[in-house]
């Protein structure tokens, strides 16, 4: 079991011919995942890496039946290419790319809501649920299943969170990057709530950083909703005021979205907040004896 | 990015939004022909630098004859201004911006920003204008009043209403307002902008409603479609170090520890500043290599790292995804090659191509490199070598 997408999953990559798209839908097919074609405008009836290109998402779906879309397109493309696919009814969007407008991208995600199309991202490393599916840029060789799932802001650390549980003897159901955008799709709060009805997930780890107020809303969320033991690392304790980080939603602004205010609200609410992120892995093995 | 307050202003007229007269100067003799050109018995002349609190450091001045403008214009031309926002190294004036000046009969604070809690762009006013907001906002939450705007209708009237009563705008001014606050709106989203700030927002002895200071920051990523905004960057405001690291696509910022690090994701990078800490050491800066990290960018990490001369020892903390390893150790080597790194290197890399990276270090056979295991071991080892 896993949650959003597993072996069964039917994908298509907007942005299908790029070159990034080119690369990592090739890794994503080498790890098992069905990706059954692909968009790119005015490329549609060629074929690329064996599969179908179509001009548009309606196209696409119609053809193939896929669910779920990957997205590849450059950052002023991305909210028309959520759009067009929340437009024909896809269910679930991974938008990978880094560095689309704030604007255009709170447009996107309010139409997605509107149509019931749930959004990962963008600026993200998109989705693996440990040897069914990967969806994104995420490297594979580190994925092992097992019972813990992952929600972070962050892509590194998705990777160096996963393979500190992996050493320390478990794996992982599903791992979800969440991106590190000032507005993303899907949230904490709704994956969360996800990992809590899946099976084979037993406990969660929860990564976020400075910025914003989405851990802060996780925090009362697990407090009121969540059974399962949830370990937390938040990252940027030491980030200068008013300085972005890298990621352009992480930034603390009129001294608020600390790390430390976050920490504390997750304590407060039942969840073991770790100080150094090479605890992780070790956390979560202590979490799951008790 | 952020603009001068000359700039927004700017940005301001093009939309119609009231401002004082004014005119930019870089020297005492133009600072002195503007005034003249202006007229009046009062000007306001401001430092032009990319920093709140001007007022309280010195940087603002009204003079009350042709004088004291050029007294005050040759106190600040050169002046270095101290504020919180420069910290203790301040920053230089090289600006000057003059303006009328106005009688005013009523002030407040008036800003435009996104909300990221419920993703939309909010009003806010506050009848505490032309002070110290951040203390307004810490002293005194509820005197700002926050005024949400679905995108999917813009701004309408009731926004301005109920902002205009809580700010006790007089009837007979309502529809003034209105229309101010409508067209703050309009450059907020036309300009992809950030935040639009009015500290203070004015009404002048001729009931006109005027934006007597204005602040802009711009949202980065839609810079591509604003060239006219994008060619206002002033770079002799921004940082030297971290703007030429963004032009070899590295993410730097100068901190004041002396572990220099080198990480690629923004998460780890502020992760492993957080684990030096935690370790008892202090990171001096954070570096982000990114995803497309090469053999020449990563030597330009190091050069930047070493240009700080606080820093004992450089931690390379890399879990490769789709930067690749290898790359990561032959960046290294020319790094070494070309720079005389004289501090010791503490290396952990995992993820994609991390067992041909560790042959490549080992075969090269460079004396103060320190292999590390894991994270947790490279922060110790760090640490302890900062030590030293």
């Amino acid at each position: 079991m896993s949650i959003l997408v597993d072996k069964n999953t039917k994908v298509i990559v907007q942005g299908f011919t790029g070159k990034e798209a080119t690369f990592h839908a090739q890794e994503c097919l080498k790890y098992g995942t069905q990706i059954v074609g692909g968009v790119t405008p005015y490329k549609g009836g060629t074929v690329h890496l064996g599969l179908p290109v179509f001009n548009t998402v309606k196209e696409a779906i119609e053809a193939t039946g896929a669910t779920v879309s990957l997205l590849f397109v450059p950052p002023q493309n991305v909210a028309d290419a959520i759009m067009e696919a929340a437009s024909c009814g896809i269910e679930l969007c991974i938008a990978i790319t880094e560095g689309a407008p704030v604007k255009d991208i709170q447009i996107a995600k309010a139409y997605a809501n509107k149509n019931n199309m749930k959004l990962i991202g963008p600026n993200c490393p998109g989705i693996v649920s440990a040897d069914e599916c990967k969806l994104g840029i995420m490297p594979a060789n580190i994925f092992k299943k097992g019972c813990v799932g992952v929600i972070s802001k962050s892509g590194t650390l998705t990777y160096e969170a996963t393979n500190q549980v992996v050493l320390a003897g478990l794996g992982i159901s599903t791992a979800v990057g969440i991106g590190g955008d000032p507005i993303i799709g899907l949230s904490y709060k709704e994956l969360l709530q996800m990992f809590e009805e899946d099976e084979a997930t037993k406990a969660i780890v929860l990564i976020g950083e400075i910025g914003g107020t989405l851990e802060i809303e996780a925090a009362y969320y697990i407090k009121e909703n969540i059974t399962k033991p949830v370990v937390a690392f938040i990252a940027g304790q030491h980030a200068p005021k008013g300085k972005r980080m890298g990621h352009a939603g992480a930034i603390i602004s009129g001294g608020k979205g600390t790390a430390i205010e976050k920490m504390e609200a997750l304590k407060a609410c039942g969840v073991t907040v770790v100080l150094s992120p090479a605890h992780i892995g070790k956390t979560v093995l202590e979490v799951l004896k008790i | 990015m952020n603009i001068h307050e000359y700039q927004a202003k700017q940005i301001f007229r093009k939309y119609y939004l009231p401002t004082p007269k004014g005119f930019l100067a870089n020297t005492v003799h133009e600072t002195l022909k503007c005034a003249k050109k202006l007229g009046g018995k009062k000007w306001v002349l401001k430092a032009q630098v990319h920093t709140g609190g001007r007022g309280k450091a010195g940087g603002i001045k009204i003079a009350h004859s042709l004088e004291e403008v050029k007294l005050y214009a040759q106190e600040l031309l050169g002046m270095t201004l101290i504020t919180k926002q420069t910290g203790p190294d301040g920053i230089v004036v090289q600006k000057i911006y003059i303006e009328e000046g106005i009688n005013i009969t009523y002030e407040a604070y008036l800003a435009i920003t996104l909300d990221r809690s419920i993703e939309m762009p909010v009003l806010m006013g506050s009848r505490d204008g032309g002070v110290e907001i951040e203390k307004v906002a810490m002293d005194n939450p509820n005197s700002i009043k926050k005024i949400p705007i679905d995108p999917s209708i813009g701004f309408k009237d009731f926004h301005g209403r109920e902002l205009a009563f809580e700010l006790g705008i007089f009837r007979e001014d309502i529809n003034n307002f209105i229309a101010f606050a409508r067209t703050l709106y309009r450059i907020y989203i036309e300009d992809d902008a950030e935040l639009i700030e009015i500290n203070p927002l004015v009404k002048t002895d001729k009931n006109q409603f005027l934006a007597l200071d204005g602040k802009m920051g711009l949202d980065d990523s839609a810079l591509f479609r604003h060239n006219d905004i994008e060619a206002m960057r002033d770079v002799s405001q921004e940082n030297e170090e971290e703007q030429e690291a963004s032009r070899y696509g590295l993410s730097y910022i100068k901190l004041d520890g002396n572990v220099g690090c080198m990480v690629n994701g923004a998460g780890l990078a502020m992760a492993t500043m957080d684990i030096i800490h935690y370790e008892g050491g202090s990171a001096a800066n954070f570096l982000d290599v990114g995803g497309n990290a090469s053999a020449t960018s990563v030597a330009k990490g190091f050069e930047l790292i070493l240009k700080d001369a606080n820093v004992k020892v450089i931690f390379v903390n890399i879990f490769a995804g789709i930067v690749r390893c290898d790359r990561i150790a032959y960046g290294i080597l020319e790094a070494c090659k070309n720079v005389d790194v004289k501090v010791p290197i503490v290396v952990r890399l995992d993820g994609t191509n991390a067992f041909i990276a560790a042959k490549i270090l080992k075969e090269a056979h460079i004396s103060n490199i320190i292999v590390a295991t894991s994270l947790e071991d490279g922060a110790k080892k760090a640490v302890e070598a900062s030590r030293k």
